[in-house]
């Protein structure tokens, strides 16, 4: 009666029942999966099409005479106006606000993390995340003020005017750090609440403290994800732009005193395309440069958070 | 030897109540009195009241949903770390009513040991599962001896003597249910909870599970909770019948001598029950 049930029932296939089983296109489904496949091709293809203009700018600008590669990775001053391309002082002043950045959201953010994850009742859980992810919500321009009329005051305050200049890495770095923390507490809760309950379960049957199964169980067994939150937040912090521009200086100094005016790569970049600089000149193309360096040195981070979770991924299943 | 007694002084309950309450006589490990355990608003036990025989096996057994698990965890406080649920009624341990304000839950969970239905060994190296248990117990003693010792009581030596140094999540389904029972038994409880220990695993390691039962309860007490029938029949020596009432409250229907609630059943139910002709 019905081809469709012809097999199951065990009879012989019909010529209709295999004229049943013949492939049809499903263009609906097609259409679908032809839209799906663009949208991931053009993701694809903007990342492609960024890296080329990075590098064929920067090819341009490690060609011209003025400047080799030498120079550029090799000595300490970056003073385009009289030809000198060293890109140390920027990349220290980089490392210098992201390194604040983490000494404020690393410990802040993990305690937060195994707070929430461990101890918190449902109620404070829930009221304490909204507040999280509005910090994440106030825009970088606001905190770039935040810094250098609250934190920098604050600092000359405590350690004396003559120590902390306005413009310094420190504060930008610390609120850098305030702009990251809800990044690294969401990221590292999710990955503490990825442990499975039978293993806390396990750890307090053995009479073991909360304090005990946090650290010493779930902790570890978390290690993959919270330290792909680390790597992520890092990546943020040295990209982080409105904020290092603002508070951290404008000019770029070679210096370890995080209390003195430097700029970053990317304050740098801003300040400098910002103001009227004709294409082609050198300076122009000094900033893909930059750019270059900023896009190998988050590249990496990302490589090593991949290549993080990977290598834990399996760890409790 | 001496861990034993290393691990059992340092670790005593505290004695709020060790005079007011009511000794148990002294063949009684374990006694529930009108226990009664809620989450939420929803009673899961109702006014169970038990006394567990010391170094015997205790079978649970009752339909899915009736609280064996809730009854069990009730036992050594687990439940404390659901929230919303509440207990009523006592657990006399030692003497003490184990939830007497006063009493750490801590402390009453190393006395009184628990294994899970699933493994749930730690990702961590099979020696190390052990001596971290061990450890936060506060044990100083040699722990290559104490690993060797309690992997040798749970009848898994032999197969992990050259492994201990390997992730206990490479262990078979049946060896990591027999490592969390050494890990269980390293802190050396008085008391060892059994969730369903045998479920998840094949007739082979489920009887090695069970002749490890019947070599652990020379020195322990040992409560379990099986859904099979002949397993309740071979290896405990008493059996408790728990069933649901029309709000889905479990309570203990029966309650004795293992051969007499399989062979001469007092109530009907039980009977319907281990006959297999209900729920
Ligand atoms: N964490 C919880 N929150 C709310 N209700 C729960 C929770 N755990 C169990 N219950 C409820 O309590 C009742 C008893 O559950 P319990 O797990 O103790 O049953 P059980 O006898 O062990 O069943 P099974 O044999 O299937 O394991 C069930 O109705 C269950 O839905
Ligand atoms: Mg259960």
């Amino acid at each position: 009666m019905n081809t469709r049930y012809a097999l199951i029932r065990g009879q012989r296939p019909s010529s209709s029942a295999q004229a049943a089983l013949q492939r049809k296109p499903r263009w609906h489904e097609m259409a679908i999966q032809g839209f799906l496949f663009f949208c991931g091709a053009l993701s694809i293809l903007t990342t492609a099409g960024i890296v080329l203009i990075l590098g064929r700018e920067s090819w341009l600008f490690f060609r011209s005479p003025e400047v080799s590669l030498r120079e550029f990775l090799g000595t300490t001053k970056w003073q385009p106006s009289i030809g000198q391309f060293g890109i140390w002082p920027l990349v220290n002043a980089t490392m210098m606000t992201t390194f604040f950045a983490l000494l404020v959201a690393l410990p802040l953010g993990l305690c937060t993390a195994i707070y929430l994850s461990e101890y918190a009742s449902e109620r404070v859980r829930s009221s304490l995340k909204p507040v999280l992810e509005l910090l994440a919500g106030i825009p970088t321009v606001v905190y770039g003020y935040f810094a250098l009329t609250f934190v920098t005051p604050l600092l000359r305050g405590i350690l004396g005017r003559d120590v902390v200049e306005i413009y310094n890495t420190a504060s930008a770095g610390i609120v850098i750090g305030i702009l990251i923390l809800p990044l690294i507490t969401s990221m590292a809760e999710d990955a503490l609440n990825a442990v499975p309950r039978s293993l806390r379960e396990a750890s307090y049957a053995l009479g073991a403290t909360r304090l005990e199964t946090a650290a010493t169980i779930v902790l570890p067994a978390a290690t993959s994800g919270v330290a792909a939150a680390i790597i992520l937040a890092i990546s943020r912090a040295v990209g982080e732009t409105m904020i290092v521009a603002i508070a951290a200086g404008a000019g770029p100094a070679f210096t370890f005193n995080p209390f003195k005016a430097a700029e970053t790569m990317t304050g740098h970049i801003v300040r400098i395309s910002g103001g009227d600089l004709s294409y082609d000149s050198m300076d122009y193309n000094s900033l893909f440069a930059i750019g270059l360096v900023l896009f190998l040195i988050t590249f990496a981070l990302n490589i090593v958070s991949r290549w993080f979770v990977q290598r834990f991924r399996e760890v409790y299943e | 030897m001496t861990a034993i007694h290393v691990l059992t002084a340092t670790a005593r309950l505290a004695p709020v109540q060790a005079l007011a309450a009511a000794r148990c006589e002294s063949d009684c490990a374990l006694e529930a009195r009108q226990l009664s355990v809620y989450y939420g608003a929803f009673r899961a036990v109702k006014d169970v009241s038990l006394k567990i025989q010391r170094q015997k096996i205790t079978a649970l057994i009752g339909p899915s949903g009736c609280g064996k698990s809730t009854f069990l965890r009730a036992l050594n406080r687990m439940n404390d770390l659901i929230p919303g649920s509440r207990t009523e009624g006592e657990v006399i341990f030692e003497g003490c009513n184990i939830y007497a304000p006063g009493v750490d839950p801590v402390e009453v969970r190393r006395r009184i040991g628990m294994v899970f239905q699933k493994p749930n060994p730690f990702p961590k190296s099979v020696y190390d599962n052990i001596a971290w248990a061990a450890r936060i117990n506060g044990f100083r003693g040699n722990m290559d001896d104490l690993v060797e010792q309690s992997l040798r009581q749970a009848a898994l030596w032999d197969e992990v003597k050259d492994k201990l140094r390997q992730s206990a999540l490479a262990l078979s389904g049946g060896q990591q249910q027999r490592l969390c029972i050494a890990r269980a038994i390293a802190i050396r409880p008085e008391i060892i909870l059994m969730d369903e220990p045998a479920s998840a695993l094949d007739p082979i390691a489920t009887l090695k599970i069970e002749d490890l039962m019947h070599e652990l309860v020379k020195n322990y007490t040992i409560i379990i909770v099986t859904h099979n029938m002949q397993q309740a029949a071979r290896v405990s020596d008493y059996t408790a019948f728990l069933m649901m009432d029309e709000d889905r409250a479990g309570y203990l229907v029966e309650y004795g001598p293992t051969d007499e609630v399989f062979t001469n059943p007092k109530d009907r139910r039980t009977e319907e029950y281990i006959t297999g002709r209900f729920g």
